[in-house]
């Protein structure tokens, strides 16, 4: 097992702590990676997340995707897609803003381009999808079902660097159950998971929405809209003027919103995102009920972060004598034994 | 052009004028450099609060040392805290990434045109161009002398050098631009390069439009991670098909040719841009 690729030459350093694999603990036990999403079986929980790592082609210099218990790709939608002007970031605190506006080939090129390299390295993929109608959502999952390398269906109902800004499906629980139910219509069998928005009065309502239609897990969560203004010249510095938050100065209101759900919904798969930088900030997401993370922003810090998460969590879990994943799923729920 | 990432271990960081001279020992990306490509460097070391990555041009890469050096201009917080790195801190820097300067099919003579610190990547690419058989004349324009970079340097490795700053305290006073036409004019010029502030590089490649030169320039775009999938350091660039699209200056550039860049539309999104129209729907 070699999964992250930092060279570490005669500068005499130590190499980043956690990319040591511990294939075994003190007891030589192996930890058992392996986790369930609705179904599905991948080999590890740790992901990629939707936009932060294009189609997964960009991280090949520095991991085999196929180590990743999956790669989750940047919303798709059905027409190529140029996204806003620039600026389209701005550093924060612990965190960034962003306003790309789902910049993007459409599915007739990622078709043809993107899901097969993924499929040639035997990667396992989460396509994540975009629309602006419930209708599109269900012609990108009608195109996409069948198609080799993909294994579930993220339906991207929260981003907020739309048009409609605020008013995104994942906002609504009605609107959010009617393109979950329209893609579910459509997904043969292919799990769907709702990505949902931490930008809500009630998280737990609109999941249940999604559940109540047929949604067979959550992703959570999308960024939290903000907005940056730059004292000089006194205007926002985004192009866009708002864009979405993400990094660790979000990861407590994911945690949140993952312990949340999974109390009103404890037999929900849930994808955990938010800020994911370390093994031990994935094992808080699973410890509040995810069955997997997805680690984002993350990768713009350190294009090696989803293979030394996945190392540095499967230390973190030998080294409390764990041996399998699902025994600490939603553990943090659970008054200790005494 | 994809590189690797690897913990450089800082050699030493010299003030030099207005920038900062640092140089790294990082093996693995010092074998491979082309000029014109760059690095991105992680800031503020262990538990930083600074996620995004800094792209600084390659001054040099030397593959007999293992060393690189870059040459960084105090902006903001992470730039503050890179320029006081300690000798032998390591940073974790990814390289070299990008699309390099693309030398000439025959030799003829190129003009080399850099403004600030954008000078950095032009030794590399001058000593390439004259030992491809290519003379080599070079402009390097700043605010002030402090804020030139190399200019000793520039006269070791080409045919002639001009200077210029706004406020006349080195060279000709003027614009850095203000050099270029004599250069374009003069039978010859064949190729022209420029690294240095986007309001000088579209200025440049209209110029050399205006004299029918091939012009290359490296562009500066604010970039998140340096490797193509954060999606921000986009600009609006002509294709080889005549269509415009949003392209990231980190895998597609820094490099461009200077007619395909819409200069006039950098910062905005022209409705002609494939997927522009898909924009307003959603």
């Amino acid at each position: 097992m070699n999964p992250v690729t930092i060279h570490d030459h005669e500068c005499g350093i130590g190499e980043i702590p956690g990319t040591h694999t511990h294939d075994h603990g003190e007891a030589g036990q192996r930890v058992d990676l392996a986790t369930t999403l609705a179904g599905v079986t991948l080999p590890n929980p740790v992901l990629t997340a939707s936009g932060c790592s294009a189609a997964g082609r960009e991280l090949a210099p520095f991991m085999d995707v196929s180590d990743l218990g999956a790669v989750v790709t940047k919303s798709v939608m059905l027409r190529p897609r140029s996204g806003r002007a620039t600026p389209r970031m701005a550093e924060t605190p612990s965190g960034m803003l962003n306003s790309i506006g789902l910049q993007g080939p459409g599915i007739d090129a990622f078709l043809e381009h993107d899901l097969p390299w993924l499929a040639e390295r035997g990667a396992r993929a989460v396509v994540s999808i975009a629309g602006g109608t419930v209708e599109e959502f269900a012609e990108l999952a009608r195109r996409l079902v069948g198609v080799p390398a993909l294994v579930l269906l993220e339906v991207n109902i929260s981003c907020p660097n739309v048009a409609s800004r605020g008013q995104v499906f994942a906002c609504d629980p009605l609107a959010a159950a009617d393109v979950v139910r329209a893609v579910k219509a459509e997904a043969n069998g292919v799990p769907v998971f709702a990505k949902l928005s931490p930008d809500v009065t009630d998280i737990v309502a609109i999941a249940q929405s999604c559940v109540d239609a047929g949604a067979d897990g959550l992703s959570m969560i999308n960024t939290l809209l903000g907005m940056l203004i730059d004292t000089e010249t006194m205007r926002p510095v985004l192009a866009g003027v708002t864009g979405g938050l993400s990094g660790p100065a979000i990861r407590p209101v994911a945690v949140r919103c993952v312990w949340q759900v999974h109390a009103a919904l404890p037999d929900v798969p849930i994808l955990g995102m938010g800020g994911i930088l370390t093994g031990l900030d994935a094992l808080q997401f699973l410890l509040a009920g995810a069955s997997a993370v997805s680690v984002g922003t993350a990768v713009f810090h350190d294009p090696s972060a989803p293979t030394r998460v996945l190392s540095e969590l499967r230390a973190e879990l030998t080294r409390r004598g764990v041996r399998r994943l699902s025994d600490v799923v939603g553990a943090a729920h659970r008054e200790p034994q005494r | 052009m994809t590189g690797s990432q690897v913990k450089a271990r800082v050699v030493s960081v010299e003030p030099v004028g207005a920038y900062f001279l640092i140089t790294l020992d990082a093996p693995a990306i010092a074998a491979a450099v082309e000029p014109g490509q760059f690095v991105a460097v992680a800031v503020g070391g262990p538990d930083t609060a600074m996620l995004l990555r800094r792209s600084f041009a390659l001054y040099t890469a030397d593959p007999s040392t293992g060393r690189i050096q870059i040459v960084v201009a105090e902006h903001g917080r992470g730039t503050a805290w890179l320029v006081r790195v300690g000798a032998g801190t390591p940073l974790d820097v990814v390289g070299p990434l990008g699309r390099p300067f693309t030398l000439p099919a025959e030799p003829g003579t190129a003009v080399l045109v850099a403004g600030g610190y954008g000078s950095a990547p032009m030794f590399d690419l001058a000593r390439r161009l004259r030992a491809a058989g290519s003379a080599v004349h070079i402009v390097v324009g700043a605010g002030s002398a402090d804020r030139l970079f190399g200019i000793d340097e520039a006269r070791d490795v080409a045919d002639s050098v001009a200077v210029t700053t706004d406020d006349g305290s080195a060279g000709v006073r003027g614009l850095v631009t203000d050099a270029v036409p004599a250069l374009l004019g003069s039978p010859g010029a064949t190729s022209v390069y420029a690294c240095g502030p986007m309001a000088m590089l579209r200025a440049v490649g209209e110029m050399a439009a205006v004299y029918d030169v091939p012009c290359q320039v490296a562009v500066e775009e604010s970039m998140a991670c340096g490797i193509g999938v954060c999606m921000t350091c986009v600009l609006p660039v002509v294709g080889v098909d005549g269509r415009s699209r949003m392209v990231r200056s980190c895998v597609e550039g820094p490099v461009f040719d200077a007619e395909r860049v819409r200069w006039k539309d950098v910062g905005s999104l022209p409705a002609d841009v494939v997927g522009a129209g898909a924009m307003g729907a959603h």
